[in-house]
């Protein structure tokens, strides 16, 4: 049982906590601020905290100069797409490591999960010459591919430790009842497993729309989702603080908001169900 | 039908031996207990019928078909677990019709069914509810409500009563005793605790090691067990057993006497002893008392309310009609 | 709960994921073994069409004696290593502070969490430019501000930026894990050790850091999977100058910008034996760790 905590140290806590969040939060807060002022504003010294003519104008002119829609929709199509192809092939796996283990269940795992380790540049170029053979460069569906893989290893990893707090029971509660194997998933372990799976589901979207090395590296202007737009703010034309910031801020804030509206899930998923 | 046989069924694990060969045929409609110490293969046992693991080797005959092979879906048999598996995610009224969805059986006769399953078991104001909202007992009566719709050839229960509490425990005793007579279907039922096996069975089968000690009657384990296995655990209190020179005075290794089996007397008697630790239950009294005649105290109990002191002198009589006698394998000599 | 149908369904099923794995590692895997025994410059007329030369472990020992080579497996460890004791001790601290009651949790926790949403190359751009940059960036106006002179953080301290911007972003995920963590910790061992005498600091030594060891070890293991991998942070901010050319980056180099496939793929299979050393050490802790 947690003791009554007396007011002034809930006071002191909450201040420090408030204060540290604060500052965790700011970059971001300095970002989104600064993308509603005007250039001049944005550099002007000392820097200007709430007080200015709040402006839409730069969303305007990053829109203008590049498509962001298009950008928008790319990383909704590869985040979205290679976390659904990951999960459909993540769930089997996680069932017959979880349900049916044998001895060679753990090393599997670990190889899995040893397979993120393999440095991305080391494979950079033999994957570009595949992807050059198979008129995949560029194209949503390679990064799909790509992305699906890189992940998979976390997805059936957070699965597996989620279809472990399943009682074998039910499962077997589910066979004696009649039901056949895709009954059993589909009926039983996938609907008691939804919080679990769900938390996989936004954890490696995350991962997946915030991945920079491949979809730097394998798009050009087709497939690139926003990472790449936002990449392109890096060249010295892109030093307008107030615009940068307006592009950081489209670019960041349907993760932003899709994260904080599911927070409770996320925060189970971010912990790869590895911590209880 | 539910008939069961089992024919050399083996079963292990990697190098260990759970259940060495054995034998047992289970007739139609009775409800047999499979009883033993935790670990002596019993679960085991009741998995391999059910279907959940494979047998090593040997056959199952269920109504005189093969089912070694079969998978436990079409082996039409019905299983309550010891944590009695519900889906948490369906409602009360859902898992009940589960197995007949499975069965794809139309939408009229399952719920039916699961009407009638309701009302049988007093579950028809919670069909609405989850799992998760229902008491111990009503979790229960719902596993078993799953198991009866599918009008299965044998029910099987695996401690299906060791997670609720005793009261509760005895409640439900009654109402699966009562189901059986009311069903007459094959039950098979397995415990640790030899009171369930004694006042629900027909047939008993006691375990230990994988090995069946011994098959039979409720009051057939009492009266004549077949080992010192069996005497020990069939029966509450246990049965004393006495070995050394007083046994050898029956000609035995091992003697066993019952403690409802012993006179008890401040004056005289067999065996001198004194009086240890007693505990009343009213109905009862239990002294274990400890004697020359054996180095453990023995267990004795007299009937209604006695006082003896703590450190008193008594003296034991057994009843000689009711003295076991055992040889050195610990066999029942008769 | 096995049966031999299950175990050959279970078998089934895991291979669609056994097999992708497998060829996302083997296939390239070898491609990068076969180029680092050839030459294979593209910008002068090598092609797999016409062959290329076989040259033998010339690659290797060019990666090898290069003078960016120890250099860059320094600045992979020391980024690593410096991210990893940043945010375990301070996710340590900050996550016993978010365990205590305070007004606003709810809030306060999802301004934590935010830095993880920010895609690392907006975060890179945001701190070299809103932050870091030392005339308009918001350090400088601070310094200023207290009259010292602005530091050009991604020149002057340059390793030490990258370990900043990476260890914010990373702060989130370690900060989370450990709170979970220590949520988890039963109040009754707290309680107990504080009737045997233990002070506050001894209940943290004895009982809080123990339980969190499973915590910290999975916090370990995710973020240097990441981190040895990081790219973009050091794209936008540095472009790999100023002591920040990891391993990685060093190879990115050599294949893109200097185009000579050969070296680049010796390089690509030191970065993988590195990545290896690593890996096994993390395995054999986290293989331990789990079993428990």
């Amino acid at each position: 049982m947690a003791r009554a905590v007396t007011t002034r140290r809930k006071v002191i806590t909450t201040a420090a906590a408030w204060a540290i969040g604060l500052l965790i939060f700011f970059p971001i807060y300095w970002t989104i601020l600064t993308s509603f002022k005007t250039e001049a504003q944005a550099i002007n010294d000392p820097p200007l905290f709430f007080f200015f003519d709040w402006t839409l104008e730069n969303y305007a002119v990053v829109q203008e100069r590049s498509d962001y829609m298009r950008f928008l929709w790319n990383s909704v199509i590869i985040a979205g797409g290679s976390t659904v192809l990951g999960i459909l092939i993540a769930i089997p796996a996680a069932w017959s490591m979880a349900f049916v283990p044998s001895r060679r269940t753990k090393d599997i795992l670990l190889w899995m999960l040893s397979t993120k380790m393999l440095p991305a540049v080391g494979v950079l170029y033999p994957i570009s010459l595949i992807f050059v053979e198979f008129n995949l460069l560029d194209t949503r569906g390679g990064l799909i591919a790509v992305l699906m893989l890189i992940n998979l290893p976390i997805i059936v990893w957070m699965l597996y430790t989620y279809f472990k707090e399943i009682p074998v029971d039910i499962l077997e509660a589910a066979r004696m009842d009649g039901a056949g194997l895709r009954e059993e998933i589909l009926y039983v372990l996938t609907p008691m497993a939804i919080p679990g799976i769900a938390s996989t589901i936004l954890l490696n979207f995350i991962l997946a729309w915030n991945e920079a090395f491949w979809t730097l590296n394998l798009t050009a202007a087709q497939a690139a989702p926003l990472t790449a737009f936002i990449a392109s703010y890096s060249s010295p034309e892109g030093l307008f603080f107030a615009k940068l910031s307006a592009a950081s801020t489209m670019a960041i804030a349907p993760i932003l908001i899709l994260g904080w509206f599911s927070q409770k899930q996320l925060v189970r998923g971010l912990t790869f169900g590895a911590v209880k | 039908m539910g008939r069961i046989q089992l024919d050399q069924v083996k079963k292990t694990f990697g190098d260990v031996t759970v259940i060495p060969p054995l034998d047992l045929e289970i007739e139609d409609g009775e409800f047999v207990v499979f009883v033993g110490p935790s670990g002596c293969g019993k679960s085991t046992l009741l998995r391999l019928i059910a279907g959940l693991e494979d047998t090593t080797d040997g056959t199952i005959m269920i109504d005189d078909h093969d089912a070694t092979r079969v998978p436990p879906a079409k082996r039409g048999l019905a299983m309550v677990f010891q944590s009695y598996a519900l889906y948490p995610h369906m409602s009360v009224r859902k898992n009940i019709a589960f197995p007949l969805r499975m069965a794809k059986l139309d939408q009229a006769e399952i719920d039916r069914r699961v009407d009638g399953a309701a009302d049988v078991l007093n579950l028809t104001d919670y069909l609405d509810r989850r799992p998760g909202q229902l008491s111990g007992g009503q979790r229960q009566r719902v596993a078993i409500g799953r198991a009866i719709v599918r009008e299965p050839a044998a029910f099987l229960f695996d401690e299906p009563l060791s997670n609720l509490d005793a009261a509760l425990r005895v409640g439900m005793r009654l109402e699966i005793s009562e189901l059986h007579k009311r069903l007459a279907t094959t039950m098979i039922y397995v415990t640790h605790d030899q009171v369930e096996a004694m006042t629900m069975a027909d047939k008993i089968v006691v375990l230990q090691a994988g090995v069946i000690e011994q098959v039979g009657s409720p009051l057939e384990l009492y009266r004549r067990p077949r080992n010192t296995f069996v005497a020990g655990f069939i029966g509450s209190p246990k049965m004393n057993l006495i070995a050394g020179a007083e046994a050898a005075k029956h000609s035995a290794a091992t003697i066993g006497v019952r403690p409802e089996h012993i006179e008890i007397s401040e004056t005289e008697g067999a065996w001198k002893g004194t009086v240890g630790v007693s505990e009343h239950l009213g109905s009862d009294t239990f002294f274990h008392v400890q004697c020359e005649a054996s180095p453990e105290p023995l267990t004795v109990r007299a009937t209604g309310e006695v006082s003896l002191s703590y450190g008193g002198e008594v003296h034991l009589t057994p009843r000689p009609e009711h003295i076991h006698r055992f040889d050195g394998q610990g066999l029942r000599i008769d | 709960m096995a049966t031999r149908h299950s175990r050959s369904a279970a078998r089934l099923m895991l291979a669609p994921a056994v097999i992708l794995l497998l060829g996302w590692m083997l296939v390239p895997l070898t491609m990068t073994l076969y180029f680092s025994f050839k030459r294979y410059l593209p910008m002068r007329g090598d092609s797999l069409e016409r062959g290329l030369d076989w040259v033998g472990f010339e690659n290797y020992a060019r990666f090898l004696s290069s003078s960016s080579f120890w250099p860059s497996v320094q600045a992979t460890l020391v980024i690593v290593g410096g991210v990893l004791v940043i945010t375990v001790v301070l996710g340590v601290l900050l996550a016993m502070l978010l365990d205590q009651p305070f007004w606003g949790q709810g809030i306060v926790r999802i301004l934590v969490i935010a830095p993880f949403f920010v895609m690392p190359t907006v975060s890179a751009l945001v701190w070299k430019n809103m932050l870091m940059d030392p005339i308009n960036g918001i350090l400088a106006h601070l310094w200023r501000f207290f009259g010292a002179e602005p530091v050009s953080w991604l020149s002057d301290a340059s390793v030490q930026s990258i370990i900043l911007i990476v260890s914010w972003q990373w702060l989130p995920f370690a900060t989370l894990i450990l709170l979970t963590a220590i949520q988890s910790l039963d109040s009754e061992q707290l309680e107990a050790a504080e009737m045997d005498g233990a002070n506050p600091l001894a209940r943290f030594g004895f009982i809080v850091l123990p339980h969190l060891s499973r915590a910290i070890t999975i916090v370990i293991l995710i973020q240097t999977i990441f981190l040895l991998s990081i790219f973009a942070e050091i794209f936008v901010t540095t472009g790999g100058s100023f002591g920040t050319r990891t391993l990685t980056y060093l190879i990115f180099q050599r294949v893109i910008d200097s185009q000579n496939i050969g070296l680049g793929s010796a390089g690509g299979v030191y970065a993988i034996i590195l990545a290896n050393i690593v890996a096994i050490f993390l395995m054999r802790i986290v293989g331990k760790n789990l079993d428990r």
